[in-house]
């Protein structure tokens, strides 16, 4: 099962190898890992995704934890959470192709940043599930590149 | 603040060491750690011991801090110096030993371009170590070593490493230590969840079979005190692991011994019959636990330990408490009443009837089994310290450890040549006590070098080389796994050797090296015992000795193993014994 992690994290060097090493040490899975630093300079944000059953993935939890750089560690999964991906992907595109892309790039809400004469750059955000569809329209046109951020999450707000 | 105003780098780190109590230093110098070694010069008040290898370094400094409960330091320079280094921060960081080791590093410029010794050593021991720091700004190096401390003694204890690079260590800036620190991602929860500690308290008293098994955290907290009372007060007999041994004293009738792969037959019999398994300070490692599928099967968990990463990974537990260990007994121990479980300490009795353990030794030369009894007959209060293999399960076999901190193991990493620079350590920590390495004659001599810095330092080690002429554990397993194929394990093989070896026999070649004239050739005294009677009178000689250590080349039976011994894999139950498969 998939789950996602959110990080406060110090804003120190070797803290992302620390956390990237952890995984690999130790043998567990590790789909994405973003990074970035958040209103406090000296604190960065990481949001990973992960993989794994139930025990691995709460040893996974109390390892990060142990990490002495690590801060606050969100358990993303189960609460009300907003994810998004961003993609940019480069489809081949000859003229004659050009209006039916545009029109599936504007179902799916992506933005087009560069066209040339055989191939478009297009931008896309949403959930990593929205972005898995919208290359699975783009893949008989032919999927030249594409460059992913991994997710980054944050947790909703309080309704009530 | 000016440059050229304060004190430089490494003057600051000495003032930190004074702050700290720090009264040794074991460490090897080198060019980028210069002007460290040069600023200790004029601290007389901290004694710098000089190893023969940084290993050795990181192991005494280790030994230092199991048998006394304080912070071992070391200081090595930085390329080769540091990573030799590795392997003593592994051993620290699986058994939980505080220590502080400072690393020389290039200069700041310098880092990145392979410059000459240069290593990437926080890289290198991130996940060897509770944390690491490199310190690449004058400004931060006080809080910086202050942290180290504070990381490398609280919670569950660890070595820390701080890389110093030598522009920094050699630039001026301010003076001062400061007192304490706050590291905002670091909260160790010391005492433990009073509905937690109430359920196991219930569950105690509910139990028919309890059963304690502890481990390394005992001695760590400074439970043992508490968990005594304890066991007195409610009767509950215990099981310790390999690095809970000494929690109890060796010879209590509710002291089973060590459980798990070389366990006793009662001890690991309890373990698979009792119906509450009360853990504390230990965390169920697969050479205690063998086939997770058979361990404790009727059992209710209770599990203590400070590592939340410990609970619950290799085991269920149902009853979990975070909490530092002595901290936790003493909130349990007034809500404790005397068991009644009589029919369950009837069953101990007979397990211990059954399969006591008694020396099996006899008849084909020396029994170390039985050197090791007389070593804890002539010696019973002594720190004992091992290498890794027979000659460690045999003493935690028959040395009846009465004090807490006194066996000195690499249980976690299963380090050889771990025990002889520990014992220097240990020695130099605790000069009234007898301090005695049992060793095996391999891996003794993986840091065999430190004889010259025993014998520089005046300490009156007394190493005991269980001399079977193999790396013992390992053709142990080949005997009863690989069909006596002794592949690589003879440490007497010579070119004159068949292909396949027909086993021990008159024409073997001699043993290399002659332990006796090495001893003598670095000023130690060696002496050579074959015959069991011989084996008092050299122990009590070698006991007379105050100021230069003792070797003692004991020259055991060649093929004797350890029993009783649960195959890899099986469950610790199913325990073979030897009889049938004695030579």
């Amino acid at each position: 099962m998939k789950r996602v992690l959110s990080m406060l994290v110090e804003n120190h060097q070797g803290v992302l190898s620390r956390i990237a090493g952890l995984f690999s040490g130790r043998g567990y899975n590790l789909e994405s890992i973003t990074a970035g630093v958040t209103m406090d300079p000296q604190v960065t944000r990481i949001t990973l995704v992960c993989q794994g059953e139930d025990n691995v993935f709460a040893q996974i939890k109390k390892q990060l934890h142990k990490l002495i750089d690590v801060i606050k560690l969100t358990d993303l999964t189960e609460i009300p959470a907003l994810h998004r991906e961003l993609a940019l992907i480069r489809v081949r595109a000859q003229a004659s192709d050009r209006g039916e892309i545009f029109q599936v790039a504007d179902v799916f809400r992506a933005r087009v940043l560069d066209v040339s004469l055989d191939s478009m750059v297009m931008e896309i955000t949403g959930a990593a599930e929205k972005i898995d569809d919208f290359l699975a329209v783009l893949l008989p046109y032919g999927v030249l590149e594409i460059a992913r951020s991994g997710l980054i999450s944050v947790e909703k707000g309080k309704k009530k | 603040m000016e440059e050229n105003v304060g004190i430089t780098g490494a003057q600051l780190l000495v003032k930190a060491l004074r702050e700290e109590g720090v009264q040794h230093l074991f460490g090897f110098p080198g060019g980028v750690v210069i002007p460290i070694f040069d600023a200790l010069y004029s601290a007389p008040d901290i004694k710098v011991i000089l190893t023969r290898h940084e290993q050795g370094a990181v192991h005494a400094a280790d030994g230092y801090a199991r048998s006394t409960g304080r912070t071992g330091v070391c200081l090595v320079t930085s390329g080769p110096g540091a990573t030799n280094t590795v392997t003593g921060l592994a051993t620290a960081n699986f058994d939980s030993v505080p220590i502080v080791c400072f690393t020389g590093q290039v200069a700041r410029n310098m880092i990145g371009n392979d410059a000459f010794q240069e290593a990437d050593i926080v890289g290198i021991t991130r996940p060897i170590t509770k944390h690491n720091y490199l310190v690449l700004d004058r400004k931060d190096l006080g809080r910086v070593i202050k942290e180290a401390f504070t990381l490398a003694s609280t919670g569950r204890p660890g070595p820390v490493l701080v890389d110093l690079p030598v522009d920094v260590v050699k630039e001026m800036g301010e003076a001062e230590y400061p007192a304490s620190v706050s590291i905002r991602g670091y909260n160790p929860v010391y005492k433990g969840h009073p509905g937690q500690i109430r359920k196991a308290a219930q569950a105690l008293k509910k139990s028919r079979r309890p059963l304690f098994y502890v481990g390394g955290g005992i001695h760590i907290s400074g439970a043992a005190e508490v968990l005594r009372r304890i066991v007195r007060k409610t009767g509950v007999p215990v099981v310790d692991s390999l690095m809970g041994i000494g929690s109890l004293p060796g010879d209590d009738p509710l002291d089973l011994g060590m459980l798990g792969m070389h366990g006793t037959y009662p001890a690991n019999m309890a373990v698979s019959h009792c119906d509450l398994l009360f853990a504390v300070g230990t965390r169920f490692d697969d050479r205690a636990t063998g086939d997770l599928a058979k361990f404790a099967p009727g059992a209710a968990i209770v599990h203590i330990d400070i590592d939340p990463v410990s609970i619950s990974r290799n085991v269920p537990v149902g009853i979990p408490i975070v909490g530092d260990a002595r901290t936790v007994l003493e909130q349990l121990e007034p809500l404790l009443e005397p068991a009644d479980i009589a029919p369950w300490l009837q069953s101990i009795r007979q397990w211990r009837e059954e399969h006591p353990l008694v020396p099996r030794s006899g008849g084909r030369g020396l029994g170390p089994d039985k050197v090791i009894q007389a070593v804890c007959d002539l010696y019973p209060d002594a720190i004992v310290t091992t290498e890794v293999g027979q000659n460690q399960m045999w003493t935690a076999l028959f040395y009846k450890f009465r004090h807490s901190r006194s066996l000195l193991t690499s249980g976690g990493l299963g380090t050889m040549g771990y025990g002889f620079p520990a014992a220097i350590g240990a020695q130099l920590g605790n000069p009234g006590r007898k301090v005695i390495d049992i060793a095996g004659d391999g891996s003794i001599q993986m840091n065999i070098q430190e004889l010259a810095t025993a014998v520089q330092n005046g300490l009156p080690v007394i190493v005991a080389i269980l001399n079977n002429g193999y790396l013992g554990m390992v053709r142990q397993w080949q005997e009863l796994f690989y069909q006596r194929r002794y592949s690589s394990t003879c440490l007497r093989t010579g070119t004159e050797c068949p292909p396949s070896c027909p086993g021990p026999n008159e024409d073997c070649p001699v043993y290399t090296p002659d332990f006796v004239k090495l001893a003598e050739a670095y000023g130690a005294v060696g002496l050579r015992v074959a015959r069991e009677q011989e084996v008092r009178p050299a122990l009590l000689e070698a006991g007379r000795s105050t100021r230069r250590p003792v070797l003692i080349d004991f020259i055991v039976e060649r093929e004797f193993n350890v029993f009783p011994m649960v195959a890899p894999g099986a469950g610790i139950m199913e325990m073979s014994f030897g009889e049938e498969g004695r030579r």
